[in-house]
């Protein structure tokens, strides 16, 4: 059975994979969960503290350099409003596409256009960014923000300064476009594994095919639907380079409108390293890794949610 | 006054015109992108930056494309034993309750954002273990985020292996590796190759978790599994648009460019070609 215990090998290596991951990083992280305490989630402030300055600043028995504080509540914010956002963009128009695709596309249309859905899902996350850097960024501050602010500016969030483009509007919408491939695909097969039944029954009852929709079909996907925004919404709260390059990199300030710069976790932990590298007492690096260990459980509470409620769905067909 | 039943298609209609758009903003959306790059990416294209190394901010991209093709081949060879060899283990041998767990454990992957895999490298292996930017850890990370992608296409396929096929196999007396290797293996391998190539789509496009695992080279990549930093193409995507400098946007140009080819004409590979393949194979079998 050499076959069987080969295979079984790899198996056991993608099953430690996660383990691994998430004990390796609890282990490098502990001295700055000691050092930060809830500080990484609350404060605002991320300094690293005077290099060359003498002393240092100990909390918990961890030393770090004279007024080191790592506060990620920035890059959490920012986080989760990107991803907010570009849910409140993303999943009006995916419902729209998948609907449009299921329901209203020409056959011979139907190949072709699932074909342009699956590329769009397949573009490198920095093609995304320089496309937003370069295309879609000018045209926010040139015309989008100057636009809201100066017109629905008594709203509260939209007013204030326009900015330069930067910032969680572009970052919203760069990830929402991001996004929108996955859930459409994942709202269509959900849609196309619905008996016609269901549509074709409501039509014969007299509603028209939108009626047949809203009050047929979707209630009885509902699950499958909350399934495929959360997916995409774990997606958003870990993409990295395209956020980076639209999202104007705020550090120690947070957002107060729309257009603010803002700062994501898995953006500062590229833009924040090669700082971090040069904290002496290394409590910098350890503080990033503790920034990526709360990702990784966010995502990870989020895809698991997601996956249960996909499941659901599944099981009740 | 308007019947309740004119009302109601009219507002049918309306909410129909509105998903509609939605699709067409899509697709407006995809060809501003597409023509935004192919546009700006043919008109940098020279035949000198196939041949020629990064300089600082100019030259070519001779170093960041072999370092490409270096990383990611790596990262099949790596991957493909691990990822194929696990699903045929949860499809072939595994008990019940270990199948689940590998499964969850792989769905767990899947969701773990690609900057997280790449630091957790950074600090276990550039760091800790001391080797340094380099080959081997780029590939790695790759490899890891790779795997998803190929386990479930592998465990999908060897899972769809019809029954009838093996059952004939074994009836004729047929060793179960004879079995596996002639019946099972051959049958599943299309819907493997289809994962394991938007699997390499996935590998090429991706920066984040190589900017401090592979670091970054002016130089071609030398061999060296370690102490020895990769350059790679969406590295210049993503630096050189910042430089303040004409040349070096046409080299950000000139990359996705080139990024956007390649994963074309993997993802065309993956699906159509694939099936094209498969659907000659099965049918002379």
């Amino acid at each position: 059975m050499l076959a069987g215990v080969l295979t079984s090998v790899a198996a056991g290596i993608c099953l430690l994979l996660v383990v691994l991951m998430l004990v390796f990083l609890l282990w490098y992280t502990w001295p700055a969960i000691r050092y930060n305490g809830l500080s990484i989630l609350n404060d605002i402030t991320w300094n690293i503290g005077n290099q060359y300055g003498t002393g240092s600043s100990v909390h918990n028995g961890v030393a770090a350099e004279p007024g080191a504080e790592f506060g990620g509540l920035v890059f959490l914010v920012g986080t989760l409003l990107s991803a907010l956002l570009a849910m409140v963009f993303a999943v009006p128009l995916a419902l729209g596409v998948a609907l449009t695709i299921v329901y209203r596309l020409p056959e011979r249309l139907r190949l072709p256009v699932n074909a342009l859905i699956e590329l769009m899902a397949g573009i490198p996350s920095v093609v995304y960014g320089l496309w937003g850097t370069i295309v879609l960024v000018p045209w926010v501050g040139n015309r989008v923000a100057p636009f809201v602010t100066h017109h629905f500016g008594f709203i509260p969030f939209l007013g204030g300064d326009a900015g330069s483009g930067n910032g969680l509007f572009a970052a919203a919408i760069v990830l929402a476009i991001m996004v929108m491939p996955i859930m459409v695909a994942t709202v269509r097969d959900v849609l196309l594994a619905q008996p016609k039944s269901i549509f074709e029954a409501s039509m014969a009852l007299g509603s028209t095919s939108w009626q047949a929709v809203t009050h047929a079909v979707l209630p009885s996907v509902r699950t499958g639907i909350v399934g495929a925004i959360l997916v995409a919404f774990g997606r958003a709260l870990g993409e990295t380079m395209a956020v980076l390059m639209v999202a104007g990199n705020a550090i120690n300030i947070l957002p107060h409108n729309i257009f603010s710069p803002i700062n994501t976790i898995a953006a500062v932990v590229v833009s924040q390293l090669e700082s971090a590298v040069s904290d002496a007492s290394g409590v910098a690096q350890r503080s990033l890794a503790e920034l990526a260990l709360v990702l990784f459980v966010i995502s990870l509470t989020v895809n698991t949610v997601a996956r249960v409620a996909i499941r659901g769905q599944d099981r009740s067909h | 006054m308007v019947s309740r039943v004119t009302r109601n298609v009219a507002i049918s209609r309306l909410w129909w015109v509105l998903c509609i758009s939605s699709l067409v903003g899509a697709l407006l959306v995809l060809l501003s992108l597409f023509g935004f790059v192919f546009v700006r990416g043919v008109a940098a294209i020279r035949p000198e930056i196939f041949f020629t190394v990064t300089q600082g901010i100019a030259g070519g991209l001779a170093n960041a494309i072999v370092g490409t093709l270096l990383l990611v081949t790596l990262a099949i060879v790596l991957v493909v034993p691990v990822g194929i060899g696990a699903a045929v283990w949860v499809t072939q041998f595994a008990p019940d309750r270990l199948r689940i767990v590998v499964r969850l454990s792989i769905d767990v992957l899947f969701g773990v954002p690609s900057i997280v895999v790449g630091y957790f490298l950074y600090v276990a292996l550039v760091e800790t273990a001391g080797w340094g930017f380099s080959l081997v850890a780029g590939s790695l990370a790759l490899a890891i985020i790779m795997l998803p992608y190929v386990y479930r296409a592998a465990d999908l396929a060897f899972s769809a292996v019809p029954r009838d096929l093996v059952e004939a196999s074994v009836a004729l007396g047929a060793r179960p590796l004879t079995t596996f290797v002639r019946v099972a293996f051959p049958w599943a391998l299309p819907g493997t190759l289809t994962g394991l190539l938007i699997g390499v789509g996935i590998a090429v496009g991706e920066t984040a978790p190589l900017i401090y695992t592979a670091g970054w080279s002016n130089y071609m990549p030398t061999l060296a599994p370690t102490h020895s930093p990769v350059g790679y193409l969406t590295y210049v995507v993503w630096t050189f648009i910042n430089e303040p400098f004409k040349q070096s946007h046409q080299l950000a140009y000139a990359a996705a460019f080139l990024l956007m080819i390649a994963i074309f004409v993997t993802n065309f590979v993956a699906r159509a070609g694939v099936e094209y393949w498969a659907s000659r194979t099965r049918s002379h079998s």
